[in-house]
């Protein structure tokens, strides 16, 4: 126990001198997980606060189109700028590349009497099935020019299918519209009045959102319940670069040889790195939820909850920081030189977290792409800590992910002995 | 006295066979050596001849396929670790940490030792008084000079007060004042019954320490026993000419 205990309080005192292993491990997953959160949370606000940027150019000059403008203006997703009904595609499309505003609209000049007509025609052939006489309206020749929406290139797909959902929803408001005043005028010889038109179209029915939570709670998790239980399980994989070095370091230099030599076996290096590096792994953890809960209010940022099962909560981290350690000593043992290991180690902990769903959801993985994210360890502990954190499980609900987890490690533990014994270190 | 059964010596090589994983000839085959226990011994040869290989061998980094090998009577090639505590080793490069102090690095590898907590630092403050680094005992050794880090590797070396002791090159780039020192204090170990086993390119000073050698070539044993008998025995004046006739005055390359 002594050596043990000597063992730990050397790896600690070399730890505390290796400054740029500790800015590795603290410094840089802290700046990554602010960041990204900032990030993430802009677009969410983007979409849902501070509205996108969209230069709409209305070439018609029918009721219609105006109509369309003032829902597209409802929408409340859009910061909306009429531009001149004359101003060119060219023109518009430079304005939006050189990002004064990230989408524009045009609405081609017939539109509001295309969308009579269609309307008209659609009336009458409902009109027409009932039994009844009604305008069959007149057809328009000629190739109907579309609501045409430029984007910048920038803006990621799913951003730019929410945009061309929200307008088509727009669109698909005002047909409706357009179609009831139909047939309303042709049943009754008159207009239809605006509020009973607002009352039939507006009386939809509602969506109401409810995400499914274990404990019944019911909360949309917010950016900071996604990203900070990710890029807490990326600082502790990244400890690969101070512990995998380390490792090697020993191998290098001339203690190793000495360490050889001496009565007491290597194993005893490993276990006090393992626990050494355990202790770093969840002082890191501590330290990031710490940062969600208290420093991004602060940044504006939404603030991280913590799930109501600590003690599950602490087991899993307990696990994954396990995992991680391990990791690092495995490609520490098998490395053979610094830059092998730090190398190696950042790209195939970058590849992991790719893989296990840190960057990319899980649930949009390609098939093929599935078989290796059941082996990134990384993907179990992103598994159980979203788990606690976004469904409000305890750490019964999350033994189904930690099971492969310890199994994974073991694994890697197991390929660490038998590096260590091919290479005669034990 | 009759009944009482002679103590074994310090190392007893018989018929040790090595050769490197992938080498077509063996360094070693049928390699005799015995080295009595409180000997002052020196283990000689030109580059490549094999002597760090046999220190390694004797100390248990390296496995042999062939014969065997005993520390006072125990068997270096068996998995009970206990008899490594039997013998300490200064290897000729520096094997400590250099991010820690001396009085850091001799705690851990006092632990590694065996040496319980009071024995480490009992021992601590003896070594770094004897060897000159008490003023510098709590600052890292990455800032020492060559010779203060050669002071501390023979302190490492020595803490758990070893049987017997192998050398590899211990003065190899110290200046005359700490290539003295560590000699002295060399003798002074051997004079407490600790068992020397040096090897070194520098001859003058080995012949100052060493009372037998071996001559070792192309891993086989060319010359060995009392330093003293060797040189009148080949009309030589000293070590270096003794070394030059039987080894031959042409390079050899590593």
């Amino acid at each position: 126990m002594y050596k043990l205990w000597a063992t730990i309080l050397k790896d600690v005192r070399i730890l505390a001198r290796d400054k740029i292993g500790l800015i590795f491990m603290f410094g840089m997953p802290i700046i990554l997980v602010v960041v990204v959160t900032t990030i993430q949370n802009g677009v969410f606000e983007a979409v849902n606060a501070n509205k996108v940027g969209l230069l709409l150019c209305n070439r018609d000059t029918g009721s219609a189109s105006a109509t369309f403008v003032r829902a597209i203006d409802k929408i409340g997703m859009f910061r909306v700028t009429l531009t001149a009904p004359n101003e060119s595609d060219t023109s518009l499309t430079e304005r939006v590349r050189h990002k004064e505003a990230m989408v524009a609209l045009v609405i081609p000049a017939d539109f509001s009497q295309r969308m009579n007509a269609a309307a008209t025609q659609v009336a009458g052939k409902a009109l027409h099935s009932f039994g009844l006489e009604g305008d069959s309206g007149r057809v328009i020749a000629g190739k109907a020019e579309p609501v045409t929406i430029y984007y910048h290139p920038v803006l990621q797909e799913s951003f730019r299918q929410s945009i061309k959902g929200a307008v088509s929803g727009a669109l698909q408001l005002l047909e409706s519209r357009l179609v009831l005043q139909a047939v309303y005028q042709s049943i009754n010889d008159k207009p239809l009045p605006d509020s009973l038109a607002n009352n039939l179209l507006q009386n939809q029915q509602s969506v109401r959102e409810i995400s499914v939570s274990r404990n019944g709670a019911g909360g949309t998790p917010n950016a900071a319940q996604h990203n900070v239980p990710a890029w807490t399980i990326f600082a502790m994989f990244f400890v690969v670069l101070s512990l995998g070095s380390s490792v090697v370091r020993e191998k290098l230099n001339g203690s190793f040889v000495r360490l050889k030599t001496l009565p007491t076996p290597y194993v005893i290096a490993l276990l006090s790195k393992q626990i050494t590096y355990l202790v770093v792994t969840l002082l890191q953890t501590a330290l990031i939820f710490a940062i969600g809960i208290w420093l991004f209010p602060l940044l504006g940022l939404p603030v991280l909850h913590l799930p109501h099962d600590l003690a599950g909560l602490f087991i899993v981290s307990l696990i994954c920081g396990w995992c991680a350690v391990s990791y690092a000593i495995c490609v520490g043992v098998f490395a053979s030189t610094q830059e092998q290991a730090n190398g190696f180690g950042a790209i195939s902990i970058l590849i992991m977290a790719v893989v296990g769903g840190l960057m990319v959801p899980s649930f949009i993985m390609p098939e093929s792409m599935q078989t290796f994210m059941n082996i990134s360890p990384l993907h179990w502990c992103l598994e159980a800590y979203y788990g606690l954190f976004l469904e409000g499980g305890k750490l019964a609900d999350v033994w189904v992910n930690i099971i492969p987890l310890i199994g994974i490690t073991l694994l890697i533990q197991g390929l660490t002995l038998w590096g260590l014994k091919r290479k005669h270190l034990i | 006295m009759e009944g009482m059964s002679a103590p074994p010596p310090a190392v007893s090589i018989a018929g040790l066979g090595f050769r490197y994983p992938g080498g077509t000839l063996p360094l070693f085959k049928g390699l005799d050596l015995t080295i009595g226990a409180g000997e002052r011994f020196g283990l000689f040869g030109p580059n490549g001849a094999g002597k760090t290989t046999l220190m390694n061998l004797m100390t248990g980094l390296l496995s042999f396929s062939e014969g065997s090998i005993r520390l006072l009577g125990k068997d270096i090639h068996t998995k009970d670790r206990s008899t490594r505590s039997l013998f300490g080793f200064v290897p000729q490069d520096f094997s400590f940490y250099q991010e820690l102090s001396p009085v850091q690095n001799l705690a851990f590898f006092g632990a590694w030792s065996g040496l319980s907590g009071p024995q480490i630092r009992h021992r601590t403050t003896e070594l770094l008084e004897i060897l000159g680094l008490t003023d510098v005992r709590h600052q890292r050794a990455d800032q020492f000079s060559g010779g203060m880090k050669r002071r501390l590797n023979l302190a490492i070396g020595v803490i758990h007060t070893p049987r017997i002791l192998f050398l590899d090159e211990p003065t190899v780039g110290v200046d005359v004042q700490t290539g003295y020192a560590i000699i002295r204090y060399l003798k002074e170990l051997n004079q407490k019954g600790t068992t020397l086993i040096y090897t070194s390119h520098q001859l003058s000073e080995a012949e100052g320490l060493c009372e037998r050698i071996a001559l070792i070539d192309q891993g086989a044993i060319i010359s060995g026993g009392d330093l003293h008998h060797l040189l009148s025995a080949h009309h030589v004046q000293d070590l270096e000419g003794l070394f030059l006739q039987l080894t031959g005055k042409a390079y050899r390359d590593e």
